[in-house]
């Protein structure tokens, strides 16, 4: 298979690098790897790298290079894609309490599905899913994955707040809501962790890597809502062998 | 200790640097002002560093009182600043005294003010900047915009400047305005009618714009297909369409991940341009190469190293001997600073 990597102008400011024309795991590899090769480069003249499903935003200022000569430089490193071959993927394993007040709508969900609360609990939490791509809002990962055995429709009027950390399914996704925001996903739980962290920068799930949510009742969460505030919990993480997945 | 104090705020008072880069692969937009331009010259003007973190007012601005002896410089909308109720310039350097009290009103031509202060604000950077995104709280004063009763400490004080030579700078109050674009990536997927109209009819700006994106109405923009792509990173400036086939352009606070096609990007120096237009203004869409946009971008940048040379030869300076008094003359009070020169 060719594998063509296409340039163009996005602006007077951008690149728009594209790695494949649909969404697919083996793509966003390519898109998540390649991103990383260019920002490790180091450029001055590059501002920003953002990647997403199948195509790698790339943000410069003219005034230090050119577009022709940056291209050239980007086009140099396409060769070290393939030397990184990718075969194990990390694991996020997030906690999240369902149903009740954390997650008001799991009994639409059930309904529109016609099963029960626990199956929809069970069907959700025993797939990987795969964190695509950060956007929309700070640390909002795009996930794919989702069964459609419990895919439902989006509300037809969107709530005004949604408390970060709130686990929804919108259609045929699922995702996490990152910060407070208002949203239309119907919400099935909640879990405890700090999706994107301020003061630090930084985002706890990264583009590439897989997620895992693991039932836990109201005890729990409390116990590490504590142990959060305390700076004191770490998410647990594992490695997963691609032949295994 | 040396702040502002905010008397009475203005309709959208923020503090905003020349933005927060790095971060959008995490989902965090830039900010930043709107209109860099302004926020660059009023930075040179005051002596500052290009980038620091300045007053962004939106249509009407603040009462603000000063406790501490500074210069200022204000640049981008007129919005008829006084101090003490007396008129003062733009695009020049003032000084400050304790007490004294700087008042803008509603904008007569443009729409966002700047306003730097020697040193710029103490502001804690967070992700490496001082702008503001209002929407989730980050960056910027407490994360939000201007209230009565806040206090902004400054990092300098007793500060006294030359005027420099006179500067002449003007905001072009625009009410029809040219917007250059580069054609965007998904230029093709609209109709050969509307790939046309998109540069001959006019866009008029409406009421449903703000710092994440300007929407615009007028002739209808076809998609060949879809409006929708698989979503993918946002310049700024982007004109994303939409199913209502009317365009959007993506500004400062934007989502940094959009689903729709782009038909165009606005060129960074009409940005600053379009910053100062407001509802009910209106656009033409010109098409242009992205040399020629990188050629108006060194353009602007030579103008700006002109205007920093304008100042070079007057440097604001300490002085610790501003002994401040307030006199009272016919019922009025006056804040006077006396300048030891000893």
């Amino acid at each position: 298979m060719v594998k063509v990597i296409t340039y163009k102008p996005y602006g007077d400011k951008g690149i728009l690098i594209e790695l494949g024309k649909e969404i697919s795991e083996e793509i966003n590899n390519r898109v998540v790897i390649f991103s990383q090769i260019i920002e490790k480069e180091n450029h001055s003249h590059i501002t920003d790298v953002i990647p997403s499903y199948n195509s790698i935003l790339v943000i410069y200022n003219p005034l230090e290079i050119s577009y022709d000569d940056l291209i050239n430089n980007i086009k140099s490193l396409e060769k070290k894609i393939s030397k990184i071959e990718k075969n194990n993927y990390k694991v996020i394993h997030i906690p999240v309490i369902y149903g009740g007040e954390y997650g008001e709508d799991l009994e639409i969900v059930a309904n529109h599905n016609n099963l029960s609360k626990e199956d929809v609990v069970k069907i959700h939490s025993e797939t990987y899913y795969r964190v695509y791509m950060l956007g929309f809002t700070p640390g909002f990962p795009y996930l794919g994955g989702m069964s459609e055995k419990i895919s439902t429709p989006r509300k037809k009027t969107p709530r005004k707040q949604i408390k970060k950390g709130s686990v929804g399914i919108g259609g045929n996704q699922t995702g996490i809501y990152s910060t407070n925001s208002p949203g239309g996903w119907q919400i099935i739980g909640r879990s405890p962790l700090e999706f994107f962290d301020v003061k630090k920068s930084k985002p706890l799930l990264k583009p590439g890597h897989l997620i895992k949510f693991e039932p836990i009742d109201e005890k729990e969460y409390i116990r590490i809502k504590n142990m959060i505030e305390e700076e004191k919990f770490q998410a647990k993480t594992s490695l997963l062998e691609e032949t295994s997945k | 200790m040396s702040y502002i104090l905010i008397r009475k705020p203005g309709l959208l008072t923020t503090i905003q640097d020349i933005g927060r880069y790095g971060y959008q692969k995490y989902g965090v937009c830039p900010s930043g002002a709107m209109d860099l331009l302004s926020l660059k010259r009023s930075n040179i003007i005051v002596g500052n560093n290009i980038e620091e973190g300045v007053l962004e007012m939106t249509y009407f601005g603040d009462e603000i009182l000063f406790n501490v002896n500074t210069i200022i410089a204000i640049t981008g909308a007129d919005m008829q600043p006084k101090l003490n109720g007396k008129d003062i310039p733009m695009y020049s350097r003032i000084n400050i005294n304790i007490g004294d009290t700087l008042k803008f009103s509603n904008a007569v031509n443009g729409l966002r003010t700047y306003l730097s202060v020697y040193g710029g604000f103490n502001i804690e950077k967070i992700m490496d900047s001082k702008s503001t995104y209002i929407k989730y709280n980050i960056g910027g004063y407490k994360g939000r915009r201007l209230k009565a009763g806040d206090k902004i400490y400054l990092n300098e004080k007793n500060i006294r400047a030359f005027q420099g030579k006179p500067v002449y700078i003007k905001n072009k109050a625009l009410n029809i305005g040219i917007i250059r674009v580069i054609v965007g990536p998904d230029f093709y997927e609209f109709e050969d009618k509307s790939r046309k109209d998109f540069f001959e009819k006019e866009y008029e700006i409406t009421e449903s714009s703000d710092r994440m994106g300007y929407r615009l109405k007028g002739e209808k923009i076809i998609h060949k297909k879809s409006p929708d792509i698989i979503s993918r990173g946002l310049p700024i400036g982007a004109i994303q369409v939409s199913g209502d086939n009317q365009p959007i352009i993506m500004m400062s606070d934007r989502q940094t991940i959009g689903g729709y096609t782009v038909i165009g990007v606005v060129v960074s120096v009409d940005i600053n341009k379009l910053a100062q237009m407001k509802p009910g203004d209106r656009v033409r869409f010109e098409k242009i190469s992205l040399e020629s946009a990188h050629s108006l971008l060194m353009k602007e940048e030579k103008e700006l190293r002109e205007l920093k040379e304008n100042f070079q030869d007057d440097k604001p300076y300490i002085s610790n001997d501003i002994k401040n008094f307030k006199v009272e003359v016919n019922g009025e009070t006056y804040n006077v600073s006396l300048e030891d020169n000893n």
